[in-house]
């Protein structure tokens, strides 16, 4: 079935070391995503998962079966690229069945896969269109129909998203978790979106500079981040950093609190802070604010917040969600 | 965007450029007119313009006389044949420098294009020695394998700057696809390339036509092209200026006729890829 | 950006390409090096051995070996000169007339006017005949000096009609080559004026920058890249010419190098001396190509 097993996967372009050597194992059916700042090695793990971008040592497993020399078509993986990277002189059929002819299927089974493909993404009627005859969210479908029909173990994706508008971009995901959960596939999923990143993955695999900072749930990522790293890179609006002083009773070189872990009082609290910027978003208010020997803190305070700037408030923070930091920037758990 | 011209000196421009342009094109022109004009009225002076009693007996005297379509039908083998011959070696050898480049790419390029350099003087009498000795002398084969050698670096260059700018994704995603190289190459980069590889094999058709070096030197008749044709008028029969002009404007007319109609992959071959 | 089992497909893909052109640069080069050392008429490959002193040596096929009399021959053989000179004329006016031709037409294609299409088409024409049609022409119904129309023309304005042949004859083949390639320089240079990007053109409107220091500080510095491409492209095939030559019969006065080393070969038959003559005109081709591949690599670079 669809595993998929890093062992000690390298990669070096001559003496830039990407990737300094990743070990991880993904589990049949899995949503997996990886996420990170861009260029930190994202797009050519991907790559060398299918077999785009050979490895420098290590290996890759699929299946358990090692597919490290393998050609990408034979891994049983299927792609889709940031670009969508379609076949700008086919038809939408065209590009959607390129892959099964490829394999020598039989004509009127490819035209019953193509069929149903398109009746999933809601393509029928553009099965006879340029892919440039096609808005944004079209390309996307297609790129998708065609890593569908070849009924791969897993899928891969790179940024798939991140070429389309705000509204389209949320209704896509929604749409690929769905698929998710038709197929049942392993999928790799990369983006450099956090918020992407919390809101599909069964696990999240965060990157920096090539290496594994920390692979957990969504959630275990939220409240167990393991280094500062992560803390500041999951959540938004970003953790509040602090060290120094403020991080001096808690024994710790830094201390991390969400904005949305603090309690705000106009009377009393541990930090005193001066208002220098609210953003109103409705449901929520996010302030931003001048904490003194803190520095500047960003809060979350639920519904309408009416405060001015200038305005002298105090910041609690909720103990048990205090965050601690050794100097190396690891967590420190009691 | 556009920006506003004032009409006198929209005017005065189109005056000037097409006085230019005329002048430019006026020998092909002249020739054109000369071979519908008696041989009398050829050299008659003042020249006639227009005014003159036309006829196309030059025509038919010239394909009697040198028999045109042989020639024609040689020059259009050699020049398909050839730019073909080069495409099938050019397209797999600028994917490869295209998508898979190596530390040395750069430098194999400049290589090939230097082979450019080399004057064909340089290698003449080799080539006619061993023409003449293998029996290739006056062969089409061994002409098109010549023009074919000629243009391969221009080709190789052209089609590997058209190449630069298709997205490696795209071949990519046909790898992905299951597609062998080959299949890479004829289904998706190819048909992608149509607008470049048209222009290239444009210019090419044009350049092995008009190829005057090695035709003149290692063909006589039964494989020679147009340029020995017209090389056969320098001689004193040339001064039959309606006839000469008639022959000139059967070897030139093909190639204007073709440029005229893929003016755009024209121009764009012209530039040999390397202006955008 | 590609795995090793592409790069080996690379290889394997580049290869017929590779060593068609290598033997296509190799074996003739080889050959006619070979040849320059050997005393070898076609016509009675031993008949300079007669002359030869005892001891001469001689090749497997009993052809005597030369040593560099031909070099030396053919490099103080008077018409060698008169070659090189010729061909570097017919370079360097060639080549001046075209970029500076080129530029001026245009900059005047570039302006806004009724027909371009069509002009355009009239200007590449030229670089469209092939050179034996174009030598012909230029020879005959343009430049004889009776009924030629540039003397019909000099003689409408009270002027003595040249024979440009007999008098002028590097003149002629200049005239003749630069009608070819100046709409080529033209044809490159407008492409490249086309793309100047139009918001620089209007901010320096705006600026209201003279139309000379337009020119010169935007204009003139994007165009030297088309401006190398056109030198490098022209200069291989200018350094070559040979059928306008040929044709037009002025080989004796306004001959060039492959003129004079195709005289050598296939006229005189002296494959000795012709070869040596090859070699010689390789190795200024790649003097001239070595400066030219600096100059233009640094501008292709940037
Ligand atoms: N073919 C290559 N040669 C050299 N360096 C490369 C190549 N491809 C990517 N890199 C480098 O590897 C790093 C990671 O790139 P990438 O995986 O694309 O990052 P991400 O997808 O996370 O943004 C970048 O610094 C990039 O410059
Ligand atoms: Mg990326």
């Amino acid at each position: 079935m669809g595993t998929i097993s890093l062992v000690k996967a390298r990669k070096a372009f001559g003496d830039a070391i990407i990737i300094p050597g990743v070990d991880l194992d993904i589990k049949d059916g899995e949503f997996v995503v990886f996420v990170g700042p861009s260029g930190c090695g994202k797009s050519t793990l991907l790559r060398m998962i299918a077999g785009l971008e050979d490895l420098t040592s290590g290996s890759i497993l699929i299946d358990g079966k090692n597919m490290t020399e393998e050609a990408p078509s034979k891994r049983g993986l299927s792609m889709v690229f940031q670009s969508y990277a379609l076949y700008p002189h086919m038809s939408v059929r065209g590009n959607i069945s390129f892959g099964l002819k490829m394999a020598g299927m039989p004509k009127d089974e490819i035209a019953a896969k193509v069929a149903k493909a398109a009746a999933t993404l809601n393509l029928t009627e553009y099965l006879d269109r340029k892919p440039r005859q096609l808005s944004g969210g079209q390309r996307q479908r297609v790129a998708i129909g065609r890593a569908i029909v070849r009924n791969p173990e897993g899928f891969l994706f790179d940024e798939p998203l991140s070429n389309l508008d705000a509204a389209l971009r949320v209704n896509m995901r929604l749409e690929i978790m769905q698929m998710h959960k038709d197929l049942g596939a392993t999928m790799i999923y990369v983006t450099h979106d956090q918020v992407e990143a919390m809101t599909m993955a069964d696990r999240i695999v965060v990157l920096n500079r090539g290496n594994i900072e920390q692979v957990g749930t969504p959630l275990e990522l939220y409240n167990h981040p393991d280094s500062l790293f992560v803390a500041g890179f999951i959540g938004s609006p970003k953790m509040n950093l602090m060290d120094g002083a403020p991080a001096a009773p808690y024994k710790c070189a830094t201390i991390g609190i969400r904005p949305e872990h603090l309690d705000i009082s106009r009377e009393a609290g541990t930090w005193p802070a001066t208002i220098r910027l609210a953003e109103h978003l409705g449901a929520d208010t996010f302030l931003h604010v001048d904490a003194g020997l803190c520095g500047m803190m960003t809060v979350r305070a639920e519904g309408e917040y009416e405060v001015a700037s200038g305005a002298k408030i105090f910041l609690t923070p909720e103990p048990s969600r205090i965050h601690r930091f050794d100097k190396d920037g690891k967590a420190i758990r009691k | 965007m556009a920006r506003a011209v004032s009409k006198r000196r929209k005017l005065i421009v189109t005056v000037l450029a097409w006085s230019i342009g005329l002048l430019i094109f006026f020998p092909i022109l002249w020739t054109i007119l000369t071979s519908f004009k008696s041989e009398g009225e050829a050299i008659e002076l003042p020249p006639k313009f227009l005014f003159f009693a036309w006829t196309t007996e030059n025509y038919a005297v010239v394909q009697e006389r040198s028999n045109y379509l042989l020639f024609a039908m040689n020059s259009i083998l050699l020049a398909l044949g050839s730019t073909l011959f080069a495409l099938v070696i050019a397209i797999p050898s600028a994917w490869a420098m295209a998508f898979a480049p190596g530390k040395r790419t750069k430098d194999l390029l400049m290589w090939m294009l230097s082979t450019k350099m080399m004057p064909p003087v340089g290698a003449l009498i080799p080539l006619y020695l061993i023409f003449r000795d293998f029996g290739l002398l006056d062969t089409r084969g061994g002409i098109i394998t010549v023009l074919m050698l000629l243009n391969l670096p221009i080709i190789i260059w052209m089609l590997y700057t058209y190449f630069k700018e298709i997205p490696g994704e795209i071949l990519e995603a046909s790898r992905m696809d299951g597609a062998s190289l080959g299949k890479e190459l004829l289904y998706v980069l190819t048909p992608m390339a149509i607008p470049g590889i048209a222009s290239t094999l444009l210019l090419n058709i044009i350049l092995a036509w008009n190829e005057a070096f090695w035709t003149l030197a290692l063909t006589t008749k039964d494989a020679a092209p147009l340029t020995q044709f017209i090389a056969s008028y320098s001689s004193p029969e040339g001064l039959f200026w309606a006839k000469l002009s008639a022959a000139s404007t059967m070897a030139i007319a093909p190639i204007l006729v073709l440029g005229w109609f893929a003016q755009k992959q024209l121009v764009r071959g012209l530039t040999f890829g390397a202006v955008k | 950006m590609a795995t090793q089992q592409t790069r080996a497909l690379g290889k394997l893909a580049v290869a017929p390409s590779v060593f068609a052109l290598f033997v296509w640069m190799i074996v003739p080069l080889a050959m006619t090096i070979y040849f320059s050392f050997l005393r070898y008429n076609l016509l009675d490959p031993n008949i300079a051995c007669s002359l030869m002193h005892p001891g001469q040596l001689f090749d497997a096929e009993n052809r005597c070996l030369a040593g560099f009399s031909n070099y030396t021959y053919f490099l103080t053989d008077p018409a060698f000169f008169k070659a090189m000179g010729n061909s570097l004329i017919l370079v360097g006016w060639v080549l001046g007339i075209s970029v500076a031709g080129g530029t001026l037409l245009a900059l005047l294609l570039d302006q806004a006017f009724y027909g371009r299409g069509f002009v355009r088409i009239m200007m590449i024409a030229p670089f469209l005949v092939m050179p034996t049609v174009s030598a012909l022409v230029w020879k005959n119904m343009m430049m004889n000096p009776v009924s030629g129309f540039l003397a019909y023309l000099f003689k409408l304005v009270g002027l003595q009609p040249i024979d440009w042949f007999a008098h002028a004859p590097m003149t002629a083949v200049v005239i003749m080559v630069a009608w070819q390639w100046v709409p080529f320089a033209t044809l490159i240079l407008l492409t490249s004026l086309q793309s100047l990007d139009e918001e620089q053109k209007e901010a320096a409107e705006m600026d209201g920058t003279p139309p000379l220091s337009y020119f010169w500080y935007i204009v003139l510095p994007h165009l030297i890249r088309p401006m190398t491409v056109v030198i490098l492209i022209e200069t291989i095939f200018l350094l070559n010419v040979f059928a306008e030559i040929y044709v037009t019969g002025t080989g004796g006065r306004a001959g060039n190098l492959p003129f004079l080393v195709y005289q050598y070969g296939l006229i005189s038959n002296d494959i000795g001396g012709a070869s040596a003559g090859g070699i010689i005109a390789v190795i200024l081709a790649n003097i001239v190509a070595f400066f030219l591949m600096r100059m233009i690599g640094k501008n292709l670079e940037a």
